[in-house]
């Protein structure tokens, strides 16, 4: 029953991003409160995907690629939906649910199948350390966009043009502050997803840290997002620098979720995909 | 009946005769009464803003009502006739349905695209009617003015770009802060400009504002003014510490804010967003100020440049919006030529003629033994019928003395009957 679900939600966040970028074009509201309900619609398919297949599988379905991507594109879906909440940010929309659209696509490209759990996985810490990883990965996705968006409205700030794209985008201020608070929850969730993987390490290898690829990477990340903390709280990177680090630290992530998974071989890597 | 518009506006008319000539919402109702006790004028409202003052009427006779009108200004403001007459202007039939629904747009506006015109037409419509010197033209007219401006606000992006310096300013400072709410301004210089800047910036939201000037005693002055802060000069520093935005208005022949000095602040700042507006002939800030990261600088030449081009954008919009007041405008006149007596006479009779000969040939099919005797019996039989019925109603059409009731009859027999207005349905607000 899981596929069909998940199949419905891709449809929603295909139908969400036409009309989020449509919005984006002709600025008319109720594109962007269409695109909105659209997603909405979506997100409630795609959770009843992942509760489905937690059930026929009998296990938290973040086993395989197919499953994490569905299961991270689930969390980006979410993420929007609650800082809808608060910020009333149109073009967030535009850019977050593109990136869902692209995460469930390939996801969609892959096997579907449930196939028995790995012994390695089945662990009480699996289900922690997935959703604390992939919910801070969330929310740096979301800090990343702010991050763009900063960049290209700063430049058109200093090169003072006022055209088009300034209009659409959002001020400063939001995106930093948004940047700021996404920074502020991804980096406990970041801390803790390595932190659960760790205990989980030792009951599963009989290792807290191995060095492995993915282990390695996702440190890289912890220290690029505690640097940033660090440099805003104490002299004050915000603006510019931290929409930078905002974009470095979210490659960093990509790298060690996709990258590493395809390049690098390690213990993280369970299937073929 | 024609519609007439006659007035002045800010186009033509300096501040001076606008006000003389401006009716107070109080005696707006005593103005009405007068205005329509001449015979000429069938319906009429007064709009007056500190812009224009128009009276809308619906008359028969257009060249009697426009010079009753014009005296009555005359009169009832006691200004002589020949002061102001060259400013007047007035437009008949359809260039007045288009006037109004141009007012009504915010086309006609000083600030084009501005939204305060539609809320003064919709109270000086609103009055018009409490006073009953508006009838049912004005009452169409006037909600086809407030269907055409919301058309206009909704498909054209008409009020959405600033286009004076000061509005792109504020639009600047959103854009970097968000709001201007608890934001602190720095008024470099004492001046008349810095002055005015401030008071845009103040009514926009912004909390404190700081002066330092040369002269520190013009700076208090100042400062008291908006309930601010003075600053020495030489302690200009603190407030460049303190401010969120900057307006630099002195009459040094140097830069008074160099790049290094700044650099230096925005670390004591913690890199807290600044920006500077540097309204000053010379240039107070050096212009590498604006290279540092999280300051942003903006002169008096690139905001003006800025407001230029969304004048440019708004120019287009202008164009569409004109396409639909034009649109609208024809609409319109069809509906109000159709209040002619004679038209619907025979709208009327057509109608009931064609329900007649209808009805008769299908009960002539059930019954195909008649003679033919019997058939031009019942022809003049059903006639008869019909014009019985349509005597009352036409003799009463047909009498021309009451004019606004008899426009009021059309109107309702034409919505009863469904008599095809040429102007096809309408959408009320």
């Amino acid at each position: 029953m899981n596929i069909p679900f998940f199949k419905f939600a891709s449809l929603c966040y295909l139908l969400g991003t036409l009309s989020y970028l449509i919005h984006l074009v002709s600025l008319k509201n109720l594109l962007s409160r269409l695109g909105f309900t659209i997603v909405t619609i979506g997100f409630a398919s795609h959770t009843l995907a992942l509760l489905t297949r937690y059930f026929e599988a009998g296990y938290t379905p973040v086993t395989n690629l197919h499953e994490s991507l569905s299961f991270f594109a689930w969390m980006i879906i979410g993420i929007l939906l609650i800082t809808n909440l608060k910020y009333k940010i149109k073009v967030m929309g535009s850019l977050l649910t593109p990136i869902a659209l692209i995460l469930m696509l390939f996801a969609f490209a892959l096997p579907k199948e449930i196939v028995p759990l790995a012994p390695v996985l089945r662990s009480f810490w699996h289900p922690f350390h997935v959703t604390f990883a992939f919910l801070g990965n969330a929310i740096f996705a979301l800090a990343f966009c702010c991050g763009v968006m900063y960049l290209i409205q700063e430049h058109q700030l200093k090169s003072k043009k006022m055209g088009a794209i300034a209009k659409r985008l959002p001020n400063l201020k939001v995106l930093d502050d948004l940047n700021y608070q996404a920074l502020t929850f991804g980096f406990p969730l970041l801390t803790l997803g390595i932190i659960t993987g760790a205990v989980w390490a030792e009951y599963a290898w009989g290792r807290y840290w191995g060095w492995d690829p993915k282990e390695t990477w996702s440190l890289i990340t912890w220290f690029l997002y505690a640097a940033l903390l660090h440099q805003r709280l104490t002299v004050g990177w915000r603006g510019r620098k931290a929409a930078i680090m905002a974009i470095v630290g979210f490659m960093a992530i990509l790298f060690t979720f996709l990258g590493v998974n395809l390049i690098l071989p390690g213990l993280h890597a369970y299937s073929n995909w | 009946m024609e519609l007439i518009v006659i007035g002045l506006s800010h186009k033509v008319t300096s501040i001076e005769i606008r006000e003389r000539l401006a009716f107070k919402e109080s005696e707006m109702a005593k103005a009405l009464v007068q205005a329509q006790s001449f015979p000429s004028v069938k319906e009429n409202m007064i709009l007056s803003t500190c812009n224009r003052v128009e009276i809308y009427a619906a008359s028969r006779e257009t060249d009697k009502a426009i010079l009753d009108l014009k005296n009555f200004l005359s009169q009832y403001h006691d200004l002589p006739l020949k002061d102001f007459e060259k400013n007047l202007y007035f437009f008949v039939g359809e260039e007045a349905v288009r006037h109004i629904f141009r007012v009504a747009s915010s086309l006609d506006s000083m600030v084009i695209g501005e939204p305060q015109i539609l809320g003064q037409i919709k109270s000086a419509y609103n009055i018009a009617t409490e006073s009953k010197s508006s009838g049912v033209i004005l009452h169409r007219l006037l909600h086809r003015a407030f269907h055409v401006a919301k058309r206009v606000r909704t498909e054209t992006k008409i009020s959405n770009s600033a286009v004076s310096v000061s509005s792109v300013a504020v639009e600047l400072a959103e854009k970097i802060f968000g709001t201007l709410e608890k934001r602190t301004v720095l008024l470099v210089g004492a001046g008349e400009m810095s002055e005015l800047a401030a008071r845009h910036l103040v009514s926009g939201g912004a909390e404190k504002i700081l002066v330092t000037n040369r002269t520190y005693e013009r700076a208090i002055a100042l400062a008291e003014e908006f309930q601010g802060e003075a600053i020495r000069f030489e302690e200009m520093a603190s407030g460049l510490k303190k401010a969120d935005i900057v307006i630099s208005a002195t009459e040094s022949p140097h830069y008074i804010i160099g790049h290094d000095q700044m650099a230096k602040v925005m670390k004591d700042r913690k890199q807290k967003p600044i920006f500077f507006i540097d309204i000053a002939d010379p240039r107070d800030i050096e212009p590498r100020v604006g290279d540092i990261e999280n300051v942003y600088l903006y002169n008096i030449d690139e905001l003006q440049k800025v407001a230029n081009e969304n004048i440019k954008d708004r120019e287009k919009e202008v164009e569409r919006a004109e396409a639909i007041v034009q649109d609208e405008m024809v609409k319109f006149v069809q509906w109000y030529q159709s209040l002619e007596v004679t038209p619907t006479i025979v709208a009327l009779r057509n109608k009931f003629e064609e329900i007649r000969s209808k009805e008769l040939e299908k009960t002539l099919s059930l019954l195909p033994n008649l003679s033919e005797k019997e058939k031009q019996s019942l022809e003049m039989l059903t006639s008869s019928i019909i014009n019985k019925i349509l005597h009352g109603p036409l003799t009463r059409l047909k009498q021309k003395d009451e004019e606004v009731i008899s426009d009021f009859y059309i109107d309702v027999i034409r919505t009863l009957f469904q008599l095809p207005d040429r102007s096809g349905k309408e959408e009320e607000e």
